[in-house]
């Protein structure tokens, strides 16, 4: 890659005014970009300011409604991936594009032209995987793949076409802070070699450390270019949302109540032969404490949740005990009369039925709170409590009568934490509380929650993203392969151990410890 | 330039209600294309089809009469498809039903007075519903596909039912023919008017379409059902009990297909015979799709599909077709149907030229 | 005389299991790629009159096989432009089919019902058919049948082997990663559907042709869900399905032979006759079961309906 005779300085890649129009929502809206020969180029916006689908035309999976696209000095019409692919781009998609029942090779070979040799192709997999650190093994199925190892196959997919450029959509939001250094190395060296990257994130912190440039998304307009080394986290910050970061207030520790959740040894086989087995969990949440549990996706989170809920219930009904009442074995709304409320990841589909309106959205939990008589339904009660979701909330709606599926991911997120807040939980679990939900929900929601602790409601936190579990959490515990961290004070810890913890390994130190004093 | 769907912002709703009637029209143009196919008249096809039937109040009447086993499984069935139960069975559950109904008319030959009838009814419901519990069991134990169980039952129960009018069921005055003997009076279901063939069951299935538009629209297990049907995960979430909707949903199939059975074999029929149903199991499914599982639909659906049944018997009479021409038209019909629910969620648009 | 009885069985167990193994095999594909067309019946339905429509014609059998393939061909295709296209429900759609190629095969064959073909002879293979017993079975057959291995041979090659049936594998899988790597999930799945509505429309052809030879209406029997349970049966696999096919072709025989046997068992024929139903549901409540070995096996996207957002 270094013979190239032309300027470095010349642009790889240039757009200029991209525009993309979805039925209700202008994604791209006259977008503007130039990366350059072996530059880090971060694209940098909040959840829905247009990022993937930008990224996604580069690659050719849509195509833009106006626009011009120059490849190396070049106009551009990308027909589909495999036309991107053979000019030099690749993309390793923030939710993979992997099979999981094929192994590594066949999955690599799928994103390759022609017939590869299988045998040659896992021989050149080990091989590119050791030059850049990335060590996956070829013939295991990638459902037996950790999330991280999952990653690591997107890119040496992508790097067995030597590509030119290479855009990575969100890539850490699924690795430990340990695994996001090491990636950083990698993406170092391949830019060093004359790779250029363009490197989608809406971490601040992460591009400042890693990106050459960076060009701010919002709206689907572009509202600046700036050098990341010279910004400071709070002048992209309202680049990128138009005002400052809201930082929720967390009050001093309140009073610590009664137990209101226990898990005694909590096992768990899964009955996804693709799913983790949970192994003896044990904890403890109070009334008034906000605990976290950290972890990387896939290690455990979804069976647990599952098992909280009571949407897989467990055999042993010891196992879990809510309130004081023995409830491993219950069905989900037993659980919910006995004070537990819950709100899970996946809101379309599962926290509320997309087709459905509002009201009767509300009726989905809120069923037992004299909602029913004589089996029936009484719609005006229904009703009246969905408004309440909604006012108490400030869920932006057209209304109670409106389907689940037309409100945007915060609002209906806010909309479903009001239902279940407002069934007034003893206990609250929720999973993911801001996930895909914009910044201003977002605070909104971590406030929601803060106060409802200080009212003295026990909730447990179940997120991925670490920074929302530091900015909540008065104790944190991490899951990892199905068994649980012990669980520490936050002010104990930091975001270094919890990071080593989330690769499995509280372990260690610990054996260390008791070797050096022993 | 292209056409191509784009996806709506919030389903249509009306594109719901407009569906039916445009696959309504897609078959009516396909049927005219199928006579003139087949060098008929297509106009004087559509008079022997669609007005024919209709020209006099005993027509009405035959309407009604075949309207009624329809109304009775589609709402049956419709519970059960709410929830994605998916069972195709009915045909097999109408039989069985039939078949009970006609043990307990052939046991109670001598005896006079309404008990009987009640008992056929009770017998009907409970027969069509022991055969539905049986893939409704397998489902809920072993997670076994409902949709193949009790279609293969559909074989079964004919099997059985071909068995028993050879058989033990026989008449023994028959001369062998294959048929019970003809129900005494007071097994059979009484008349709404003299000279035509409607009888007490068109009543019970309006009761049926009334009781089923409570349980699906207003009471809490219909809503239940719904929720299950749209996003089963969500169902779990809230934790409605997904064996408990199966049961409903095979059972309330199972109980109309058998009350259905025994209003044929207590009604028009007056017997058993091996043609105790004439694929009523199966238009019934068309029924309940094109009206949207929606029991006032099912009325008027079920009005439409036994005109089709009316016009085939007409077609084969005047026009020298084979009555499986009115199966021609209901597999059109749901085709059709299924065809343009697509604008439900999606609209059609020209394609643009991307600008370069 | 008992090795006699014994290779006629075997013989007509093999002729039973044929359709079957053509139809599920071209399910197999089609479901493979993520579409579950539950209109196999209303397929083979259609094909069986095609095939015998055009052969009585024409006087030709193997015009009637293309025939049979090119009707059920045509009707997977509608049922595609349904699905995929229009992305109606999976499931009401085949059912749809099935009732219209039942309803228009009646329709169709109605002049052909009093009509008889000729019986078409077994095609003998030399050397290997003289072996004892199993010689004449398998290889003194029906050429259809020799088609049926070689479709396994071909089918176990192209999912196993090559490269566009790893691509099928992969789109019924996860049809979402497989377009955002750039293959075109719908045509792959129309070309898979059709392929699967063409091997229904022969199995279908099989029946009227060379099974019986005459069209009745109804005459396929259930053999398009048969073959439909019989690919949940071998949980997608090739091979399994052979297995599976001769096994509910053994049933179909058996109850003929006790029927033919004159042998005094005092059982109603119809009670015999239900048996392949009856072993239907057996099979599937013992595969099912087994979930882990279903969820292992089943392609992911199985009766999903996909569109890639323009």
């Amino acid at each position: 890659m270094t013979s190239e005779t032309d300027d470095s300085q010349e642009s790889r890649l240039e757009l200029r005014g991209i525009t993309k129009i979805y039925p209700s929502v202008v994604a791209n809206d006259d977008v503007t970009l130039s990366v350059k020969r072996g530059e880090i180029h971060a694209v940098l916006g909040e959840n829905g300011a247009g990022k993937s689908t930008l990224m996604k035309m580069i690659y050719g999976v849509t195509k833009p409604d106006a626009g011009e696209m120059k490849w190396e000095g070049e106009v551009v019409n990308v027909e589909n991936p495999a036309h991107a692919r053979s000019l030099g781009i690749g993309m390793v998609f923030q939710h993979f594009s992997l099979f999981e029942t094929l192994n590594v090779v066949e999955n690599v070979a799928l994103g390759l032209p022609g017939n590869p040799d299988l045998n040659q192709l896992a021989e050149q997999i080990a091989e590119v995987s050791n030059r850049y650190g990335l060590p996956v093994d070829p013939l295991r199925l990638v459902h037996a793949l950790s999330v991280g190892e999952r990653q690591r196959v997107e890119i040496v997919r992508c790097l067995l076409q030597n590509p030119k450029l290479l855009i990575m959509d969100e890539p850490t939001s699924v690795l430990t802070p340990q695994a996001v250094r090491k990636l950083f190395d990698t993406l170092r060296q391949l830019a060093d070699e004359g790779c250029s990257i363009l490197y989608i994130s809406h971490k601040l912190d992460e591009i400042q450390e890693l990106c050459h440039v960076a060009t701010v998304l919002r709206d689907g307009k572009v509202t600046g270019d700036c050098i990341p080394s010279e910004e400071t986290p709070k002048s992209m910050a309202s680049l990128m949302i138009g005002k400052e970061l809201p930082v929720p207030e967390h009050n001093a520790p309140v009073e610590l109540g009664e137990v209101r959740l226990q898990l005694n040894r909590l096992s768990q086989k899964s009955d996804d032969p693709f799913g983790t087995e949970l192994q003896d969990i044990e904890l403890e949440v109070r009334s008034g404490e906000i605990l976290g549990i950290a972890g990387v996706s896939g290690n455990g989170q979804q069976e647990l949740l599952y098992a909280l809920s009571g949407e897989k219930p467990l055999a042993d009904a010891d196992a879990i005990v809510i309130c004081g009442q023995p409830s491993g074995r219950d069905m989900p709304d037993l659980r919910r009369r006995n004070g537990m409320g819950f709100v899970p990841e996946e809101r379309l589909g599962r926290g509320a039925v997309p087709r459905m309106s509002l009201t009767e959205n509300a009726l989905l939990t809120a069923h037992y709170k004299d909602m029913l008589k004589n089996g029936m339904i009484q719609f005006d009660k229904i009703a009246e409590f969905a408004r309440q979701c909604i006012d108490g909330f400030n869920v932006k709606c057209g209304g109670e009568e409106h389907a689940a599926n037309s409100l945007s991911g915060g609002n209906l997120q806010k909309f479903i934490m009001g239902r279940e807040i407002l069934l007034a939980p003893k206990l609250l679990v929720v999973a993911q509380p801001t996930w895909g939900v914009d910044v201003g929900a977002a605070a909104f929601i971590r406030q929601q929650l803060i106060d409802l602790r200080n009212e003295g409601t026990a909730i447990l936190v179940i997120s991925e993203e670490l920074e929302e579990l530091f900015e909540v959490s008065d104790r944190i515990a991490v899951i990892a392969e199905g068994r649980l961290s012990p669980v520490k004070q936050l002010a104990d810890t930091n975001i270094d151990e919890i990071g080593v913890w989330m690769s499995g390994m509280w372990d260690q130190p610990a054996s260390v410890e008791v070797s050096a004093n022993a | 330039m292209w056409i191509r769907l784009e996806r709506r912002p919030e389903a249509s709703h009306l594109m719901s209600y407009a569906s039916p009637a445009i696959a309504i029209v897609l078959m009516l143009i396909g049927g005219l294309l199928l006579f003139a196919f087949l060098g008929k008249n297509p106009i004087e096809g559509f008079k022997v089809f669609f007005i024919y039937p209709l020209s006099d109040l005993y027509g009405v009447s035959e309407l009604l009469l075949k309207a009624t086993p329809l109304m009775l499984v589609a709402v049956g069935l419709a519970v059960g498809f709410r929830a994605n139960v998916w069972n195709i069975g009915a045909e097999g559950q109408l039989i069985v039903g039939g078949i009970a109904a006609s043990a307990v008319a052939l046991y109670f030959q001598e005896s006079e007075g309404a008990h009987v009838l009640i008992l056929m009814v009770i017998a009907g419901c409970i027969g069509g519903m022991l055969w539905a519990a049986i893939p409704a069991f397998l489902k809920t134990r072993f997670n076994t596909n409902e949709i193949l169980v009790s279609l293969m039952l559909v074989y079964v129960a004919q099997f059985l039912v071909s068995w028993l009018v050879h058989g033990p069921m026989m008449d023994p005055d028959g001369f062998n023919f294959p048929q019970s003997a003809m129900f005494e009076d007071s097994a059979l279901l009484p008349l709404l008017t003299e000279d035509t063939r409607l009888n007490l069951a068109f009543v019970l299935a309006l009761g049926a379409l009334i009781v089923g538009y409570v349980f699906m629209f207003r009471s809490f297990a219909g809503f239940q059902m719904q929720v299950a049907g749209y996003a089963k995960n969500a169902a779990r979430y809230a934790g409605f009990s997904a064996r408990r909707m199966i049961w409903i949903g095979m059972l309330s199939g199972g109980a109309m297909a058998g009350l259905a059975g025994m209003a044929e074999v207590s009604g028009p029929m007056g017997q058993i015979t091996e043609h105790v149903s004439n694929n009523y199991g199966f238009a019934a499914i068309i029924v309940a799709f094109v009206a949207r599982l929606n029991p006032v639909g099912i009325f008027f659906a079920s009005l439409l599909m036994a005109l089709l049944y009316l016009g085939g018997e007409q077609a084969q009479q005047y026009m020298n077709l084979p009555s499986s021409i009115s199966n021609v038209f209901q597999g059109m019909l749901l085709l059709f149907l299924l065809g343009s629910d697509v604008f439900i969620n999606y609209r059609l648009r020209w394609k643009k030229e991307v600008a370069v | 005389m008992e090795s006699s009885i014994l290779s006629s069985i075997l013989f007509a167990t093999i002729v039973a299991g044929t359709p079957l193994i053509i139809v599920a095999l071209g399910q197999l594909i089609a479901e493979k790629s993520g579409v579950l067309n539950l209109g196999a019946e209303g397929m083979m339905s259609m094909g069986a009159i095609a095939g015998f429509a055009i052969t009585f014609e024409t006087g030709s059998v193997w015009l009637g096989v293309l025939g049979g393939m090119a009707a059920g061909a045509l009707m997977s295709y509608l049922f595609a432009v349904v699905v995929l296209t229009l992305m109606g429900n999976q499931v009401a759609t085949g059912l749809a089919l099935s009732i219209l190629g039942v309803g228009l095969s009646a329709f169709i064959g109605k002049p052909y019902e009093a009509e008889i073909l000729p019986t078409v002879g077994t095609v003998r293979i030399p050397l290997l058919a003289d072996i004892p017993i199993i010689g004449d079975p398998l290889f003194n057959q029906q050429i259809l049948v020799y088609f049926s291995w070689a479709l396994f041979g071909a089918i176990f090659w192209f999912l196993y082997r090559s490269r566009p049936g790893l691509v099928l594998r992969a789109v019924g899988e996860s049809p979402s990663s497989a377009h955002s790597i750039g293959y075109p999930v719908i045509r792959i799945r129309y070309m898979a559907t059709i392929f699967g509505g063409a091997m229904a429309g022969i199995g279908g052809a099989f029946l009227s042709l060379f099974y019986t030879p005459l069209w009745v209406e109804g005459m396929v029997a259930g053999r398009g869900w048969i073959a439909i349970a019989l690919v949940v049966f071998a949980t997608w696999r090739p091979f399994r399905v052979i297995v599976g096919a001769y096994l509910f072709g053994g049933v179909m025989v058996a109850q003929l032979f006790v029927q033919g046997s004159g042998l005094e068992i005092n059982i109603p024929s119809q009670f015999l006759s239900a048996l392949p139903y009856l072993a239907t549901i057996i099979v599937l409540v013992i595969i099912s079961r087994d979930q882990n070995t279903v969820r292992l096996n089943a392609p992911v996207s199985l009766g999903q309906p996909y569109r890639p957002d323009a």
